[in-house]
């Protein structure tokens, strides 16, 4: 449409513009705040002059936040990884096989988008402490790949339905079973869908509170939104102290984002399309 | 995406499989075997299925989640939870605030993305600054909203600046503006998210669709409003399910930044259900208040489904 840089284009930067620097305020608020002297009180865009790094080593030590940004990592990888290996199998005979059992089972696994986690949680807590998972990583590792299955699955599934079969005909024929043709020539041409799965659930495991307060608070494996929720607690109102702990617990996130920013709005983008 | 391989198939193959779904259309031989399904539905019968018909089976006992005892006292938890004030304002609560999510965060998405989706030469920096927040820890972002919208905060400090004075107030400690305050925090997180699908869903409408309108002698706002908006219908429903169940489940940023108060004002279901189970210990009332929760979010899901299906 507009193909010429217009007066009316500029207006329109202008406004833009602005808007993306409210945007930005939080966050550089966010930094300003952290440099500051540990009691300081003043408004979030005075400027923090001289700045002082003294919050961070005294938030990094008191908020525990290497063994918990280590554990939020742990987490995050482990269920990315089960989740993508576990929703790309089960998608392939949902997408494949025509007969009633897939279709059913395709329905059941969807429905489970509609479940709020709340439902299962006292239930599932129960058994988490009898099984004597409580406080260890894997109760929410478990949880997170069987709660992000419906909606992976979902993903793999209809990315599955567009492909051509050609590809595993070819690796029928040369003699390859069903496990070696999927992981050899199936999986890889799954990349594009693959990369919107591991981007969705990377940051939403990431950023995770609820299930870690529940299963991890109190416990020595924190994750980094627990220890944060702790450390909050602890000291209140010591804004610039707080800060600096929020902004370590967030740097890993930002700078991952703003490293990959390309591929990780596509993923956002392209996981809703279908 | 995989248009190439469309290219280069026969016309058996690519004929989608699982709709329709007699099983007639002769396959050429691929096997998927049933026991792919096994690790995937296993882990959500574990995790989901049976867990959550478990929590509805207990919302008619008295299971206090210690032991295996309990007995069926009928309807007892949701006549409780009906008759509670707390868990009745959680429900308002919960229903304003996605409702207001949902109207806000479309609305300033969907105008972002029209904004990027231009000439301007800096909308590719733009898009990356206005989606930033989506990746930020909610609960960290509601931390940072609750230092600037704090009495001496950087909210009141700019209408003071601009001689609004008399608008400024507590605004979290405020029971009548500390759930719209929350609202503002989730609009500005995830606006970002809403604009990137509108994006991808105005990307896809063809210039020529647009040239057309044109020549007709369409204006700017005949344009979007008769062309671009019925072409963006597949967006906006992605986008008000998304915000409608986010914010029905609305939990991290209460937390942060108020603690459902002042009072019962920011409580929503899910600070209810958590607080009711693990810090007063009532198992059943939070359960029921779960299955309460699950209604609400069906009922939404299905209202908006037929809704979308009239405009069509």
């Amino acid at each position: 449409m507009h193909t010429r840089y217009t007066w009316w284009t500029f207006a329109r930067e202008g406004v833009l513009i602005v808007v993306g620097l409210l945007f930005l305020v939080p966050l550089v608020g966010l930094v300003n705040v952290s440099l500051k002297p540990q009691d300081s009180q003043t408004s979030a865009l005075s400027f923090a002059w001289p700045p002082t790094l003294d919050n961070y080593t005294t938030a990094w030590r008191e908020a525990h936040l290497g063994p918990a940004l280590g554990n939020s990592f742990l987490i995050t990888l482990v269920s990315v990884a089960l989740i993508v290996v576990i929703a790309a199998l089960a998608a392939y005979p949902l997408a494949r096989v025509t007969r009633a059992w897939s279709r059913w089972t395709f329905y059941g696994i969807i429905g489970g988008l509609l479940i709020p986690g709340q439902l299962a949680m006292l239930p599932l807590y129960a058994t988490m402490r009898d099984l004597g998972l409580l406080g260890t990583l894997w109760s929410v590792i478990l949880i997170n790949v069987g709660q992000q299955l419906p909606f992976s699955v979902f993903l793999y599934t209809m990315f599955l339905r567009e492909l051509p079969l050609d590809y595993e005909e070819a690796a029928l024929l040369d003699g390859a079973g069903p496990l070696r043709s999927f992981l050899t020539v199936v999986f890889p041409l799954l990349r594009p869908v693959t990369g919107t799965v591991v981007i969705l659930n990377a940051v939403g495991i990431w950023n995770e509170f609820f299930l870690p307060l529940l299963y991890l608070g109190g416990s020595d494996n924190t994750t980094a939104p627990v220890a944060i929720y702790g450390f909050v607690s602890q000291f209140v109102s010591l804004w610039p102290l707080i800060f600096a702990g929020l902004v370590i617990s967030v740097i890993p996130i930002l700078v991952v984002y703003f490293a990959l920013q390309k591929y990780i709005i596509k993923g956002f983008a392209g996981g809703l399309k279908g | 995406m995989p248009v190439v391989a469309t290219e280069l198939s026969r016309a058996p193959a690519t004929t989608p499989v699982g709709e329709g779904g007699t099983g007639k259309r002769k396959r050429v031989g691929v096997r998927a075997p049933w026991w792919f399904l096994v690790p995937a539905v296993g882990m959500y019968l574990f995790i989901v299925v049976v867990p959550s018909l478990n929590g509805a089976f207990y919302s008619f006992t008295d299971w206090n989640g210690l032991g295996e005892g309990w007995s069926l006292v009928g309807l007892d938890n949701f006549t409780a939870v009906f008759t509670d004030r707390g868990a009745r304002a959680a429900l308002v609560n919960t229903v304003v605030l996605a409702a207001v999510i949902v109207v806000f965060q479309n609305v300033v998405g969907l105008l972002l993305a029209l904004g990027v989706n231009s000439m301007v030469k800096s909308r590719y920096v733009l898009r990356v600054i206005y989606f930033a927040p989506v990746v930020l820890t909610p609960l960290v972002a509601g931390y940072v909203w609750s230092f600037l919208l704090s009495p001496n905060g950087a909210v009141n400090g700019f209408l003071n600046g601009v001689g609004l004075d008399f608008l400024a107030r507590d605004w979290l400690g405020d029971p009548s503006t500390a759930l719209y305050a929350i609202a503002v925090e989730i609009v500005w997180q995830f606006s970002g998210y809403s604009m990137v699908i509108y994006l991808a869903g105005l990307q896809s409408i063809p210039a020529e669709v647009l040239e057309a309108a044109t020549i007709d002698g369409a204006g700017p706002w005949q344009r979007f409003r008769r062309v671009v908006l019925p072409l963006l219908n597949g967006a906006v429903v992605i986008n008000v399910m998304l915000c409608l169940i986010g914010g029905l489940k609305q939990f991290d940023q209460v937390v942060a930044m108020t603690g459902g108060g002042p009072g019962t004002a920011t409580e929503t279901i899910s600070t209810t259900i958590y607080k009711s189970a693990f810090n007063l210990g009532d198992f059943p009332f939070s359960i029921a208040l779960a299955v309460v929760m699950t209604i609400v979010i069906a009922v939404c899901a299905g209202v908006q489904y037929r809704l979308t299906l009239r405009t069509k």
